[in-house]
């Protein structure tokens, strides 16, 4: 996934987000009907991975890629880890969790939750991570990935919005005549 | 007792009937004349509120509305900000001013973000409001956005001499804008600066006008009046989030239902290391900032 | 003499009294009409404009208009208290001094309402404060206490003084047993118009300067040391210009007392510096600024020392029997401590308690000229209202202005204007 979409992505989660759903939505009967999560950002065009690596052979060497995704720097625990410790070898539609299990992109958090797992019950609780909606009712959240890029998860500063106005003295002090 | 000639005389009839005449007028103004919004009957709210849409629509050119919904049973509302994750980008700051109507000249924030040093901690004295750099999180700093506590024990509501501010039974803090004559005690008694004053005629552009309005929160306010957070009554009471807790850009802003168990404020009392501002003041803020790292 | 002719005897009367004067008495009140209009004009554009034409933010929200409020709820609580060593000292003119120090309550108390309602940002809804009609938030707000307390208290002395010279006029005794228990109620009342108002501020506890359980007694002391001061400066005029006399004695206690009074509020003073510097937490910051400055933000520190400097010259002209009993450091002494006392009530007290904000910032505020303009014209309002009273009032006291003499218009060409006249 392209880097610099990160930001733009937050921009557009951040518009379509706030102002949507101004229908009362219908009280939902348990925990996890009250979610709704917006699908994974692919880049443009990316999936399904299989419609390139369905034929190809699986190289399990750790390389630097150069013939394809060069675009993306990991710079996420690289020392230690690279592509195929979380996307699936066999299906690239896939990740993989440490066991070896599959896993949807749908629910890459369960992926980033095997190290972060705080974050991760932080997150179902809707304490990490922006919430839309209703707080009684249907909330959205986001997956992990629509605010960090996986491959280079360090947020980019932003541009703050201006600074309040200092209080100043009335311009013109006299109140006029007579 | 001698009679003493200058003792006024035993009142004519006239003075009698214009006497009662003066009660009886009295007596009208006291039950029809204008009256805290908080007080008034039914009929006479709904009549004074589309009176005010009128005006409103009049005034801005497009279509008003001002409801009146009432607390919701079974609701206590709270906030919680995570101070490990805010930037100080102030998102907040500005999604707030469109909500709720705030002039932008003069300009009055309902919220104010303060820069803190890391290495000072939560230290307002030493802190910066002002901070405008290129980008944000600045080196060391972290960042604390402070608006209306909506306290337990309000020091604001106790000091209101005619009774224009008090609090609501879902928490709440609440001003009545046509009662209000303006005499900032409760700003002088606010330990926050929270409240803000519309020093001069209050100017919203006629296009970025939020036209969904509720009575005690967001329509636009009159000169000479104080003005304050009402965490987005408009909003919270049908259900939303207020402006600023959708808008935060990285999901430091928390708010909900103290009373739902599932509710998010709720898991950050019962699982994060909360704290409130100025605490020794016993002020018992419904504001509780968090660190969820 | 029936009620209605004895009341037109008396209107028309006061108009001649106080429509005569000699020229610098035209000069005093031309000067205060030229106050008075040019702080309506500049009221009228407050108005129009909003309260941004004043100095006052979010930052510090109150101002110069509150210093004086506070200042002048003080000089009319003092004016009567005068009262309790009249009664004590037995000085022959008790009933003048009761009267005119009354007549300098009414004139503050006139003075305090304006103050107040010029500062409010919504004055067409002054009548919000008043039941029926409006909702007073009484118990619990101490702002409608004290519109009860300075209202009764208004209403206290008005209805004492206007009854005593009004029955004087016409030639009758007041009714005791009237009169008496509500002058001796005013003394409880002095103090309690004062304390509410220092409680005012001492109950914010968002504001630590004011937070403090001196303030009310300080309040007291420095209100006795200071409104006293116009007492004495009007008690002296009257003496030059008017048959009216009072001993030197007594002009000479009121300053010793007034002496006794500066003392504590210099030593209520100094123990809030001690608690302050000493224990040097965070609330060290407000008196840091108003006596030292934080920074660069030094607006206030020339006004501190001259406060203090001006309240311990005064306590030194007051507290030596030498110096009070000579003309003129007595009157130095005067003006001394009724400037020392109103910048350190008035600005001292209430600016410091604002700067540094709840959140830290500091915001120097200074009146702006329209406030001045207003204040002006409000201080001249209260001049103008005890002048006049004062015309009438005198020679009520000394018994030139009677109903009985009325009919012999004459007599007013004789009213004396400089002292000595038989």
């Amino acid at each position: 996934m392209r880097p610099a979409l990160v930001p733009a992505l937050l921009a557009v989660a951040c518009a379509t987000a706030t102002y949507g759903g101004d229908e009362r939505a219908e009280a939902p009967r348990t925990a996890d009907e009250r979610l709704e999560i917006p699908p994974p950002p692919f880049s443009e065009g990316i999936f399904p991975c299989s419609s390139c690596h369905a034929g190809m052979p699986v190289n399990r060497t750790r390389r630097a890629l150069t013939e394809m995704h060069d675009d993306i720097q990991l710079r996420h625990d690289e020392q230690h880890r690279w592509c195929l410790d979380c996307h699936d070898a066999t299906d690239r539609d896939w990740l993989h969790l440490a066991s070896g299990e599959r896993i949807p992109f749908e629910q890459s958090y369960l992926l980033c939750g095997q190290c972060h797992g705080e974050k991760l019950r932080d997150w179902r609780a809707g304490v990490h991570g922006r919430r839309t909606g209703n707080w009684n009712g249907q909330k959205r959240y986001l997956l992990c990935a629509h605010c960090h890029n996986p491959h280079q998860p360090r947020f980019r500063s932003l541009e703050p919005k201006p600074a309040p106005r200092r209080p100043e003295r009335p311009k013109e002090e006299t109140g006029g005549l007579p | 007792m001698k009679r003493d000639p200058s003792d006024a005389p035993a009142p004519s009839r006239r003075e009698f009937v214009s006497c009662a005449a003066g009660a009886a007028a009295g007596f009208l103004l006291t039950a029809c004349g204008p009256k805290r919004l908080v007080e008034m009957p039914k009929e006479r709210l709904h009549a004074a509120l589309r009176e005010l849409e009128r005006q409103y629509s009049e005034t801005y050119g497009t279509a008003v509305t001002v409801a009146e919904t009432p607390a919701l049973p079974g609701v206590q509302f709270a906030y919680a900000l995570d101070i490990s994750r805010c930037i100080g980008c102030r998102r907040c700051v500005y999604a707030c001013v469109e909500e709720n109507n705030q002039s932008r000249d003069p300009q009055i924030h309902w919220i104010r973000v303060h820069a803190m040093e890391k290495e000072r901690g939560v230290d307002f004295s030493h802190s910066d409001p002002y901070y405008d750099p290129k980008e944000v999180p600045e080196e060391g700093r972290f960042y604390v956005p402070v608006a209306c506590q909506q306290c337990e024990n309000p020091p604001c509501t106790k000091v209101c001499p005619v009774g224009a501010t008090w609090k609501e039974k879902d928490g709440i803090v609440v001003i009545d804008y046509d009662w209000c004559i303006g005499c900032r005690y409760c700003m002088a008694a606010c330990p926050y600066g929270a409240r803000h004053f519309n020093w001069a005629e209050p100017s919203i552009p006629k296009a970025e006008l939020n036209p969904n309005t509720h009575y005690l929160g967001n329509r636009p306010r009159p000169k000479g009046v104080v003005e304050k957070c009402t965490f987005c009554i408009h909003r919270a009471r049908a259900g939303r989030y207020p402006a600023c807790v959708e808008v935060c850009p990285v999901g430091a802003r928390k708010f909900g239902n103290l009373l739902d168990p599932d509710s998010e404020v709720r898991y950050i009392i019962e699982h994060k290391r909360v704290l409130v501002l100025k605490e020794d003041l016993n002020t018992v803020p419904r504001f509780f900032y968090f660190y969820a790292t | 003499m029936n009620t209605a002719r004895l009341f037109a005897r008396f209107t028309t009367g006061s108009l001649r009294l106080v429509l005569r004067g000699n020229s610098t008495y035209w000069a005093w009140i031309a000067a205060l009409a030229v106050l008075i209009v040019s702080g309506a004009f500049a009221y009228a554009h407050q108005v129009q404009a909003g309260l941004a034409v004043t100095a006052m933010r979010d930052q510090v929200s109150w101002g110069f208009y509150i210093g004086n409020f506070t200042f002048l709820v003080g000089v009319a609580a003092a004016a009567v208290v005068l009262v309790i060593p009249a009664y004590v000292y037995d000085w022959k003119p008790i009933r003048q001094i009761v009267v005119y120090g009354e007549l300098l309550a009414v004139s503050a108390i006139v003075m305090c309402l304006l103050f107040v309602f010029v500062d409010i940002g919504r004055p067409d809804r002054f009548w919000h404060l008043l039941p029926p009609l409006g909702h007073l938030n009484f118990p619990t707000s101490l702002l409608a206490w004290d519109v009860l307390v300075l209202n009764i208290y208004f209403v206290l002395n008005f209805a004492v003084v206007t009854h005593i010279l009004y029955r004087a006029f016409t030639g009758r005794p007041y009714i005791k047993s009237v009169v008496v228990p509500l002058v001796l109620l005013s003394i409880p009342m002095a103090v309690g118009i004062h304390t509410v108002t220092a409680f005012l501020y001492n109950g914010l506890a968002a504001r630590p300067y004011w937070n403090s359980s001196i303030l009310a007694p300080q309040f007291l002391a420095s209100a006795f040391c200071s409104g006293p001061a116009i007492l004495l400066f009007v008690l002296q005029l009257l003496r030059r210009f008017t048959r009216f006399e009072i001993d030197d004695e007594a002009i000479w206690k009121i300053a010793e007392l007034m002496a006794y009074a500066m003392f504590l509020n210099l030593f209520l003073h100094g123990a809030e510096a001690f608690k302050e510097y000493y224990s040097s937490t965070e609330h060290l910051l407000y008196t840091r600024y108003w006596y030292q400055g934080l920074g660069e933000h030094r607006t206030l520190v020339p006004y501190a020392w001259s406060a203090v400097a001006l309240n311990v010259v005064a306590f030194a002209l007051f507290i030596v029997p030498a110096a009070r009993r000579n003309w003129v450091t007595l009157n130095l002494g005067c003006l001394a401590t009724y400037a020392g006392v109103y910048i350190e009530k008035g600005m001292g007290l209430i600016i410091p308690g604002l700067t540094p904000d709840p959140l830290g910032e500091i915001y120097e505020y200074y009146p702006t000229l329209i406030e001045l303009r207003v204040a002006a014209g409000i201080f001249a309002v209260g001049f103008l209202v005890f002048t006049l009273m004062l015309k009438v009032a005198v020679p009520i006291a000394l018994g030139e202005f009677r109903v009985d003499r009325e009919a012999r218009s004459d007599v007013l060409d004789r009213l004396p204007l400089e002292p000595g006249r038989a």
